[in-house]
Parts: structure tokens; sequence; C-alpha cells
């Protein structure tokens, strides 16, 4: 039997790339709402805030190690299967990525074991800078691969002598054209994300009636940050679209499940997508209302996907659906956000159990609607892997038959599946102790290894605790 | 002759050393786990790497994403090459990885699955190591710059013998580590190893020296149509290797991993000056291989900053948790 080595690598490429993001995305947000909370306990030197800090510490440390985990693979997939495009684009995107690797093991070696381990052992000031930069770092490796991955979209500051890339202008590459939009939206994501996992299980705490003080205010600040951050993404997203429109049509006519070119295009809420005719089914849509979003007029002109040859169009299914699962969610983000910061001006927040068990279910939504976000720009992007300017295809790793391809593929799944099993497993036992009572034990920090899982003691299972 | 792809192969050529040797000993400790004589000396193991361990795997990211910045060749003909040996490796590192962490948050009675994993993830890690370091030797099938050979063309007779020597080999520099960092009963166990493993190295030493030559004619016709200084590599690690012998029976702590170390550079020197100046033998070499002079600059700038800095934390991390170790020393 036939595997196609191409399609094997791009579901590898995906799998290994979207369980991968769902860490940094987290630990981005969590890592500012940490530096937040130890500012704030900087200078008012209430207990409670440290203790806040303490336990989303503990959490941040896990998360940040299974994203080093899961990254160390992805420094090798580029090699492994995606050779080609690898060699051909190697002058721009090698230091780049070396770059962003760079920046992850100064942030690790400078500040990450001051922020875990130093609490008493470095005066409050210096804690305080190390969690800032912290912060500061995991915001600058994103610079560097989303500057990397943007690139690939909106290729800019080179040119091909023989094939190769070769880059003419450093500034212009790094800061190509969908890079400030896919930067800010991603920013504002990673902060939308920490803040609803950071709102859900303070308001899991609050429903049980754990550690109450500190939970009030977790959830009280986070309410107020996600009312202005849930609705400012509708904005930016939508100029994010604009700038694809300018630069990748074909991707947004796949979004808006449009064949046709024509004026007022509908806004469509349902359809199924047929790539083998060029149509839709059961389409339910807003008339013109695509166009307004678009071209911010309602008569205003769209290209449909028929302008480009058959071969050249993204996989119109996918690409439709998963926009309309990130805006669904995200819409839902703004509402539930708005319900909240309405029921706290109301001084009613806290205490409404609707508000807490929502909040509490929203947990994994915001991690939904990254993902769905990363398949519509990558998968929109088809044929492509360097817009324009090599396929896919082309870019594959000559050598590689569809057999290794599977084997990979499989192995990937089964050793992800696994850890990825731990790690929840291990998160959800951190979240279901809680936070201590206690102002938190003076740890023997002398014996003890500056790597960040070990910044969390909870033990692994009940005869573990038990043990200890 | 001086210039920046000459100090990016210094630079690559140091971290792929670093890696070696660090990681080579914490995952010796993982390939000597199953031989401990109680779970109590596993502890003591684990321990005496635990601060240190992924410290030294990061070697391996840089040098990563390092060789496709600076040599897109070498990691783009590479990685084909040695694909299902690579995943093989990726896997056992992580499996490794997770034993590490989980291990110590496990009840007593659970240990036994991670001392599994964190054995089997050592040992499959070390193996695909040892085979890559064949498959350099071998030789890879490449035309007008891509890889075409087969996808096992890097499993061979010689290539499971240069991975078993792998294993032998970090091994032993973790056995030298472990009569470092412990002692009493403990690091007379680990003495006794040290001695197995170097007699068994020194076995494996002779075995790939005879063997390569044959395997491929470059290296042959560097040793042997002229007498040249090459053959003061094979002298040298006969001394040490002498030198490490005496140590070990010597109640000298420090000595045998520091003669360890001295092997590991010497096998590494007498077999990038076998290949010099090919990277990705037989067919080029590091100039063929490098990146744009532009990209290698652009790189450089930022590398040189951050490079010293963890140097620092490295010597620094080694210096905090120096001294023995002991089984109930503050890791949870």
């Amino acid at each position: 039997m036939e595997f196609d080595p191409l399609l094997l690598s791009r579901i590898q490429f995906a799998f290994v790339v979207s369980f991968h993001a769902i860490f940094p995305v987290f630990t981005i947000g969590l890592a500012t709402y940490i530096a937040l909370l130890e500012a704030i306990s900087y200078r008012t030197g209430d207990p409670n805030w440290a203790r806040l800090s303490q336990f989303w510490i503990k959490i941040f440390a896990v998360v940040f190690g299974m994203g080093v985990v899961s990254g160390l693979v992805m420094a090798f997939q580029f090699g492994t299967n995606w050779s080609e495009f690898s060699y051909r684009s190697a002058n721009f995107l090698g230091p780049v990525l070396a770059y962003e690797v760079v920046t992850a093991f100064f942030l690790e070696a400078a500040f990450l074991g001051v922020l875990l381990f130093g609490r008493n052992k470095v005066p409050p000031g210096v804690h305080l800078f190390a969690a800032v930069m912290v912060a500061v770092g995991t915001f600058i490796s994103s610079f560097w691969i989303l500057s990397a991955n943007s690139w690939m979209h909106t290729p800019a500051g080179f040119e091909l002598r023989d094939g190769m890339v070769h880059v003419t202008s450093w500034l212009e590459a790094i800061f190509n054209p969908s890079f400030p939009y896919r930067f800010t939206h991603m920013a504002v994501a990673s902060l939308l994300t920490g803040g609803f996992v950071v709102a859900g299980v303070s308001a899991w705490y609050l429903l049980r009636g754990h550690a109450v003080t500190a939970s009030r205010r977790a959830l009280k600040m986070t309410l107020v940050m996600l009312a202005f951050a849930a609705p400012a993404q509708l904005v930016i997203g939508d100029y994010h679209g604009l700038n694809t429109l300018e630069h990748q049509p074909a991707k947004v006519a796949a979004m808006e499940g449009a064949w046709e070119t024509r004026e007022g295009l509908p806004l469509l809420l349902f359809a199924i997508p047929d790539a083998a005719n060029e149509t839709n089914h059961f389409e339910i849509g807003i008339p013109k209302l695509a166009s307004l979003v678009l071209t911010h007029e309602l008569d205003g002109e769209v290209r449909g996907l028929k302008e480009w040859s058959a071969d050249e169009r993204p996989p119109v299914g996918i690409v439709f659906w998963s926009f309309r699962v990130m805006v669904g969610i995200g819409i839902l983000m703004i509402g539930v956000a708005l319900w909240g910061a309405w029921l706290l001006y109301r001084r009613r927040a806290l205490d409404s159990p609707a508000l807490l068990r929502t909040l509490t279910l929203m947990i994994p939504l915001p991690f939904v609607a990254v993902l769905a976000g990363w398949f519509v720009t990558e998968v929109g992007r088809q044929p492509y892997v360097l817009y324009g300017v090599i396929t896919a295809q082309d870019g594959l790793t000559p050598s590689l038959t569809g057999g290794m391809a599977l084997f990979t593929l499989i192995g990937y799944i089964t050793v992800y599946a696994l850890v990825f099993t731990a790690g929840v497993y291990y998160l959800t036992r951190i979240v279901r102790q809680g936070m201590p009572d206690t102002p938190e034990r003076v740890l023997d920090t002398t014996g003890r290894p500056k790597r960040p899982l070990s910044a969390a003691d909870t033990p692994l299972d009940e005869a573990a605790e038990q043990a200890t | 002759m001086f210039d920046f792809t000459f100090l990016w192969v210094l630079i690559i050529g140091f971290g792929v050393l670093m890696y070696v040797l660090t990681d080579g000993f914490d995952l010796g400790v993982g390939i000597l786990f199953p031989f401990a004589r109680s779970e109590q000396d596993r502890d003591v193991m684990m321990n005496s790497v635990a601060p240190v361990w992924d410290g030294n795997e990061t070697w391996l990211v840089l040098g990563g994403a390092g060789l496709l910045a600076a040599f897109p060749l070498v990691y783009t003909v590479f990685l084909p090459a040695l694909y299902i040996g690579v995943f093989l490796m990726l896997a056992g590192l992580i499996f490794r990885g997770v034993a590490f962490e989980f291990r110590f948050k496990a009840a007593p009675n659970r240990r036994g699955i991670w001392n599994v994993a964190f054995f089997g993830g050592s040992l499959v890690a070390t193996f695909a190591q040892g085979a890559v370091v064949g498959t350099f030797i071998q030789g890879f099938a490449t035309e007008d710059f891509r890889f075409v050979g087969g996808p096992l063309d890097w499993l061979t007779p010689f290539t499971v013998m240069t991975g078993l020597g792998m294993v032998v080999g970090y091994g032993l520099l973790g056995a030298t580590w472990l009569l470092l960092k412990t002692d009493g009963e403990t690091q007379q166990w680990a003495r006794r190893w040290a001695y197995r493993l170097l007699a068994a190295m020194m076995v494996f030493f002779v075995i790939v020296s005879l063997w390569t030559p044959l395997v491929d004619e470059y290296v042959r016709s560097r040793w042997f149509d002229n007498l040249t200084w090459l053959w003061l590599l094979p002298l040298g690690t006969v001394l040490v290797a002498a030198r490490l012998w005496r140590s070990l029976g010597r109640e000298n702590d420090a000595m045998p991993f520091i003669a360890t170390i001295a092997l590991f550079a010497l096998f590494y020197a007498g077999l990038l000056f076998s290949k010099w100046p090919y990277v990705v033998p037989p067919s080029y070499t590091f100039r063929d291989a490098a990146s744009a002079p532009e990209s290698q600059l652009f790189l450089l700038i930022g590398l040189l900053f951050v490079v010293p800095f963890v140097l620092m934390y490295t010597a620094w991390t080694y210096y905090v948790f120096r001294g023995k170790v002991r089984a109930d020393a503050g890791y949870h």
C-alpha cells in the first residue's frame, strides 16, 4: 500500500506544532499575569497576592516544562520532513529560528531560576525584576517565531539566487507585511488564554469555597482585563483579516466560502463547501455583511475562489469551518467577558453561581480557538509553504517515503499522548490540591535543582501523597 | 582561512563536544540504572544529575538550530538520512525526561515503570547518537546537495557497532561521574563498573579503529598513505586509557572522570580530522555546507552576546551542586 509522504508530513507537522503551540500560548499570558501579581504584591505587601503568584508559578513551571519537551521535536521537524524548504530558505529561517532558541536559553539561564526558586533567596525587588524579565522573554521568543512564520506567509526582504533565498534587508524580512498583525493577534490571544484559565480556576475555587480572598481578587482583576481584551481581539482580528485579504486573497475567499467574485458578498453562518463542484450546500448567510467586513463597504467587491486554478486553492472546508469555530468562540468570549464585567459593576459577579460555572466551563475554549485560528492561517496558505515561492510539494524532503512518514507520525502521536496525559493529569492534581492556607514553607533550596518542573512539589498520585 | 565560516566551525564543534560530554554522563547514568544495587542508590544516581541534565540537553537544541543557520546543508542532509534514528533519539530523550520528573513525584512502590522508562530512553537515545557517528564515517548518498539514499542507510553492521560503542562510552562517562559524586558502597559499585566499561570501551576502540579504514577509503588514505601527526591521537588514547585505569585503583575521585573526558575529546578530534574538511562526507566540505556570510554574521552577533552568559550560568550551576550527593538531598 502506498502512503502519500506529503499528506502524512503535513498531518505530522500540524499535529506536532498544534500540540506544542498550546503550551507557549498559555505560558506567555500566564507569565504576564504572574509579573502583574508580583508587582502588586511588591507594592502592597499583602500576602494574598504572593500566595496567588506562588500557585500560578507552579502551574507555569509544569506547562513551561511541557513546552520545552514538545519544542525539542520542533527543532528537528524542519530538517526531517521539509529539508528542501529548509535548505532553500535557511539563510533567513536559520538565524531567525536560532535567535528564538537563543532567547529562550538566555531567559532560562538568567531569570527563570530566580523566579521559580528565588523567592526567599533574593531581595523582593530582584524577584519582581525576574518575573518581569520572564514575561518579556516569552514575548521576545514569540516575536522571533511569529516573524519566521509571517515571513512564510508574506515573504519580503530577500531575493532568489539559483533557487536559494538570500536576505537583502533584514528589517524588511523580519518586519514583513503580515508580522505586526499576526504578532498583535497572537499576543492578545495569549492574554485571553491565560485570562480565561485564571478566571476559570478562580471561579471553580469560589464555587468550592476554597482560598476565597485570593480567588475573589484573582477573578476580579481577570474579569476587568478580559472585558477589554476580548472585544479588542475582534478589532485586531479584523485588521489581520484585511492584511490577509491584501496579501493572500485566496485564503480569505476560502474563509468566506466565496466561489464567485462578487459585490455585496453575504457572510455565511453555515454552509458545506463542495470543492469538487465548486459550490456550497445548505448556505445560510447575512446579505452583504462579508463585503462590509472585508471592504468596509456594503457593495465592495471580494474575489472568489474561481479566480484561482483548482491546484492554487487551499482546502476550503477546513479553512471555512476552522474560521467559524475561532470566530464563534471569540464572540462567546466577548459575551462572557462583558457579562462578567456587568455583574462586577453591579457588585454581584463573585456571587453569581451561573457566571462562576460558565467561567469554569470556558477553560478549554481559548485553546480550541487558538488552534482553529492557526488552522485557518496555515491550511489557508496551501499549496504553498513559502507563499508564492515554494509549494509544500517542492519543500518536502526528496528521500522521504510514505512508510517513513507514517512510522514517525504514529510514533509522535504515541509519545505525545503519553506525555500529554501525564502532564494534564499532574496539572489537574496541582489545581485540585489548591493554594496552601499557610504561607509557603521555606524550602531548603541548597540541593534543589534549578529546573522548571521541580518548582511544583505536588505528588503524582494519592499513594505518593500519603508517603510524603 | 580565518573567516565567519571557520569561526562557525569552531562554535558548532564546541557545542557538539559540550553536548556529548555533558549529556553523555547523564545518559550514561541512565544506562547504568538497572544495574544499581538498590532503589536508594537509584535515588542517589538521579540526584547526582538532576540539577544539570536539562541544561545539558539544551546544547542539542542549540546545535540543531545553529546548524540550520550556519551549515544548512549538514542539517538538511543529516536529518533526512537519519530520519528514523532522529525520531528514536527524540522519543528516547522525551521518555527519560518525563521519567526524570515523575519518578520523584510518584509513590515509592510505583517507581518501577519510571525506572524502566529512564533506562530505555537513555539507551535508545545513546545508541541512536552512536549510529549518527557511524553514519558520518560511512558517508551519505547525495546528489546535487540532496540526500538520495534509503531510509535504513544509517543502520548497518558498522553503525550498530558504533552505536554499541557509544552506549559503552556514555556508560563509562556515567560511571566515572558517579565515582566523583558518590562515596562509600555506591562509589565502590561505580568503580567496579568503570573498570568493566573501560575494558569494553577499549575493545570497541580497537574494533572501530580497524574497521573504519575498511569502510571508508578517504580515511584509509589519510591515515596510511603517509605517516602523519594524526597517529598522535591513538597514541594519546592509549596513554590516557592507561592513566584512567591506574587512577581507578588509587581512590582518586576526580581523575577518572577527567580522563574519560580526555578520551572522548581524543576520539572526537580523531573523527573530525579523519574527515576534514568534509562535513557531509564524501562529497561536501564545510565551505560547501555554509550559509550566506550575511546570515552567519547576523546570528553571530546575538550568539556572542548570549553564549558567555549560558556558560557562566552552567558553570555556576555545577559549582552550586558540587560535592558528594546523598539519597536524602533535598530533591522532590
